[in-house]
């Protein structure tokens, strides 16, 4: 198994205020947007988001959900282990809203549109934007482009790309995880 | 944690693990957020086949199914035995398999005769659920009780439940004892000595015939439905006579030094086992463990599920 660094804890750093300040340039006010984390990878990276966004930006309250894609999949009866679902939680209606997707990495595309299926249990949205930390670009299997992207990769399917929360040491980092037999 | 079951039917809770049942909590868990969205609907069995059978008469097990295999988006035919075939005569596998012949990949099935869903595991591919079979197992029941007791007390490791009444002839008494141990919970039976199994305490439960010590011990008290129609002989005087000896009320209660929780798996007898004061109550879980009973059914329909085709792809290769 060989691990390859890609991005640093300063970078990450870089990147969150980036995407911060793209969302403040579309979304303005924030008055009809809400932001979603993807289950269960995107709620570490929406919550630093969040963080971000309060601290620098002076943008607060924005309604923040949490949705689990599992019950969506389309692999569902076709992988060998079947994932174990995790928390929902959405407290209001994204009817009318403009909703982001905020997950860590974006690779196959299989995650979003489960997604889009299952928000759509809450209401219309006006509008979904996908922001992601990682695009692993080139290793799409459906027609779905986010459109903020922390950082576009280059990987082929059997590596992995890992992405690693640690505040307390500051060690956030992502890197690429050459795993041989994997998937 | 683990993601699949040990089993790929729910005969009972006899063959199931401590693990198992975990994973169907935390699963229904979700499926209990689900059920109270504004679309409460996911399509996770889009492509499966369900087919309830119910030789027996019954209300809410059927409909909970119904509605939980539909809030999973599956197919669903049904099949009830006062309007089939079974009244001309069939058998249980004849009939099975003619529905199977239809290409069902589970089937939900309630029976007068113990051991029928055991029966039929072995001779269909199917995933089966049992939903009640005769007085042997309710498995479903159990879990949703459990599962309730959860939701209200924080946990059912530790607590002490007593289930009330005609134990003799229930399903649920049985699949509870299984499921309640299980999960670290002390088991109390109550009720007359003639409604009690002789060899019950060889499962570890306690046998009390006093509804009042019963009562005094107990956190949790789950009051069964006296089962008139398997009763062919007088198993107590009268209906009164029960009331006054093991049915729940208010008085009852009051008398107690701390607030217990009263359970009761339905239908019902108002007056009989519980008055109507104590199960519109606070104390009362009856209508949680509807709500529930949904949730946990759907659980495991979706576990199960995805237990079957992994076995059929084992058994191609």
């Amino acid at each position: 198994m060989v691990t390859k660094n890609l991005i640093g804890p300063k970078e990450i750093n870089v990147i969150l205020h980036r995407l911060a300040c793209q969302l403040v340039e579309n979304h303005g006010d924030f008055k009809d947007t809400v932001l979603i984390g993807l289950q269960p990878r995107g709620i570490p990276f929406i919550e630093r988001l969040i963080e971000v966004l309060s601290n620098t930006y002076g943008v607060k309250d924005i309604p923040i959900g949490r949705l689990d894609t599992t019950f969506y999949r389309d692999d569902f009866r076709r992988r060998g282990a079947p994932l174990s679902a995790n928390q929902t939680r959405i407290d209001f209606l994204v009817e009318g809203k403009r909703v982001v997707f905020v997950d860590d990495v974006l690779f196959t595309g299989r995650s979003i549109r489960a997604a889009l299926d299952a928000v759509l249990s809450f209401g219309r949205p006006a509008e979904i934007e996908l922001m992601v930390l990682v695009d692993r670009r080139f290793s799409r299997e459906l027609p779905i482009q986010p459109d903020y992207v922390g950082r576009q990769v280059d990987s082929i399917a059997s590596e992995r790309v890992l992405v690693e929360w640690d505040d307390e040491r500051n060690e956030n980092r992502v890197s690429i995880v050459e795993s041989g037999n994997d998937e | 944690m683990m993601s699949e079951l040990s089993v790929r039917h729910l005969l009972g809770i006899k063959d199931v693990t401590e693990e198992d049942i975990q994973l169907i909590f935390k699963t229904a868990d979700q499926f209990k957020e689900v059920i109270n969205r504004p679309i409460k609907k996911v399509p996770s069995l889009r492509d499966i086949t369900i087919a309830n059978l119910f030789f027996e008469n019954s209300t809410r097990t059927r409909l909970s199914f119904e509605l939980a295999e539909k809030r999973l988006s599956a197919d669903v035919v049904n099949f009830s035995a006062s309007s089939s075939s079974v009244s001309k005569g069939e058998t249980l596998i004849d009939t099975v398999n003619n529905i199977l012949s239809m290409k069902v990949d589970m089937v939900v099935m309630r029976h007068p005769h113990p051991g029928a869903a055991q029966f039929l595991s072995k001779h269909i591919d199917a995933n089966i659920v049992n939903a009640g079979d005769g007085t042997h197992e309710h498995p479903t029941q159990a879990l949703l009780d459990a599962y309730s007791i959860r939701e209200r007390l924080g946990d059912v490791a530790g607590k002490k439940v007593v289930i009330v009444g005609d134990i003799l002839h229930s399903r649920v008494a049985l699949s509870n004892i299984f499921c309640l141990q299980k999960l670290g919970a002390e088991v109390m039976v109550c009720g007359p000595s003639t409604l009690i199994p002789k060899y019950i305490h060889t499962l570890g439960v306690k046998v009390e015939h006093n509804l009042d010590r019963a009562l005094e011990w107990c956190d949790v008290a789950n009051m069964l439905r006296v089962q008139h129609e398997r009763m062919d002989i007088k198993y107590f005087p009268s209906i009164r006579e029960y009331t006054m000896q093991y049915g729940v009320n208010m008085e009852r209660l009051r008398k107690l030094e701390r607030p217990i929780t009263i359970m009761h798996p339905g239908p019902i007898n108002r007056g009989v086992e519980i008055t109507s004061e104590v199960a519109d109550s606070e104390q009362a879980l009856i209508l949680q463990q509807v709500e529930n009973g949904v949730a946990i059914r759907m659980a495991v329909l979706y576990l199960l599920a995805n237990q079957g085709l992994v076995q059929k792809d084992d058994k191609l290769s």
